[in-house]
């Protein structure tokens, strides 16, 4: 046997090697990275569908107003009148997409009002505030004030 | 002669440049579309929100609302938004007195002790949705970035729960999820504001002291509001690209 076929045989051995080292990678580098990674970016497009499938808690006061049209009239030209309903009444998306029929529970009048509107450093120049303690012991604040239109003419 | 071969060249060179960039284009044509929803397309928003410091009170609705909408656990250190009050005196405005006590989750106690020579603000924060984010430059296997239409997201079923992006973000807006243990944060509400709505917490601030913009939008009133007032975003010098622009920002703040 020749010397000369024996040197090349040991190359061939060699990319050989290199040649499955190369499909190893490709295959396992197909079956780690999904398809839709690198669409947009070096992320998977597909995450931007899982982050828009979370659903919906605040149904926001374009719902609300489809049916609630008296509240918007009491409402109308109030200090109140460019707060979300959900600020006071909570997330209300599955009443307001009628999943369930429960309703929701009216908000407490008192400690609902102190949380904007105690009197504390900090707020706003202003802002209209109170010391709830001084300004009325006890009782609800809707025993004067209507929640929804809250100034007292 | 000389001329013809100038055509031929002329047409080959074409040609050649035209199949490479049909070729990048069909690209894109053959991935799909991931923007299976109606009326919103990811190249025509650029989100970023205003935080009026000015008009704070502190109330907490945007922590709660925040806590209600997106399903965050109700344990230390787990939010996607909270609020932090500065007490400063201002002969030493370099040593603010800094507390967000739960997060602000349910208000401000009162402070303890004098307060007329102190100087006392609210400061709403929130992932700041920068542009060139330090937390997806660090995400070893793309489970954090911007998306194309201005949002940092989180893809939680790639997340190995490694930790570099929250200590790599500057502002302190992510935590591990304590149930999934991949991290978390503020996602702008994406799955609201893709549908036309705005951000729980928007939706629930009383005195609008925060509002979703889009600066794409030309006729959203961000241009205006950064046109006329004197507003500023966290730690700039950092080069972020931060999106969270805040009104009556005091240089205490961090």
């Amino acid at each position: 046997m020749g010397g000369r076929f024996r040197d090349y045989e040991h190359v061939l051995r060699v990319a050989a090697i290199f040649v499955l080292a190369f499909l190893g990678f490709m295959a396992v580098r197909a079956w780690l990275v999904p398809e839709d990674f690198g669409v947009y970016g070096f992320f998977r497009a597909g995450a931007l569908d899982d982050n828009r499938a979370h659903p919906i808690v605040h149904a926001g006061r374009a719902a609300c107003v489809e049916c609630h049209a008296d509240v918007v009239e009491a409402r109308r030209g109030s200090r109140h009148e460019p707060i979300g309903c959900e600020a006071c009444h909570g997330p209300l998306a599955r009443h307001a997409s009628a999943e369930d029929d429960t309703k929701p529970r009216r908000p407490d009048a008192r400690a609902t009002c102190v949380k904007c509107h105690e009197t504390k450093a900090g707020k706003p120049a202003g802002y209209p505030q109170v010391s709830a303690a001084e300004h009325a012991p006890e009782g609800p604040c809707t025993a004067c004030h209507q929640a929804h239109s809250p100034r007292i003419s | 002669m000389q001329q013809e071969r100038r055509a031929f060249l002329m047409v080959a060179g074409r040609l050649i440049a035209l199949s490479g960039a049909a070729s990048l284009a069909w690209d894109a044509v053959v991935a799909g579309a991931p923007e299976t929803a109606p009326n919103y397309r990811l190249t025509d928003h650029w989100w970023a929100m205003i935080v009026d410091i000015e008009k704070c009170i502190g109330c907490g609705n945007c922590v709660r609302a925040c806590k209600a909408e997106n399903d965050v656990p109700r344990e230390p250190g787990c939010f996607r938004t909270w609020v932090e009050r500065y007490q400063i005196d201002p002969e030493d405005f370099e040593h603010p007195k800094v507390d967000s006590p739960d997060g602000a989750y349910e208000g401000f106690p009162e402070i303890a002790g004098p307060t007329e020579r102190l100087k006392i603000f609210f400061v709403p924060k929130l992932c700041n949705h920068c542009a060139h984010s330090p937390c997806v430059q660090v995400c070893p296997v793309g489970a954090t970035f911007e998306s194309p239409d201005g949002v940092v997201l989180v893809d939680k079923a790639r997340c190995l729960g490694c930790r570099y992006c929250v200590q790599a973000c500057p502002y302190g807006c992510r935590f591990i999820d304590p149930r999934s243990h991949t991290a978390d944060k503020c996602s702008l509400c994406y799955h609201r504001i893709t549908r036309d709505l705005t951000t729980a917490c928007c939706e629930t601030c009383p005195t609008g002291a925060r509002q979703l913009a889009d600066l794409k939008n030309p006729a959203d009133p961000i241009h205006e509001f950064l046109r006329t007032h004197k507003v500023n975003v966290l730690k700039p010098q950092m080069a972020t690209g931060a999106k969270l622009y805040y009104n009556g920002l005091d240089g205490a703040v961090r």
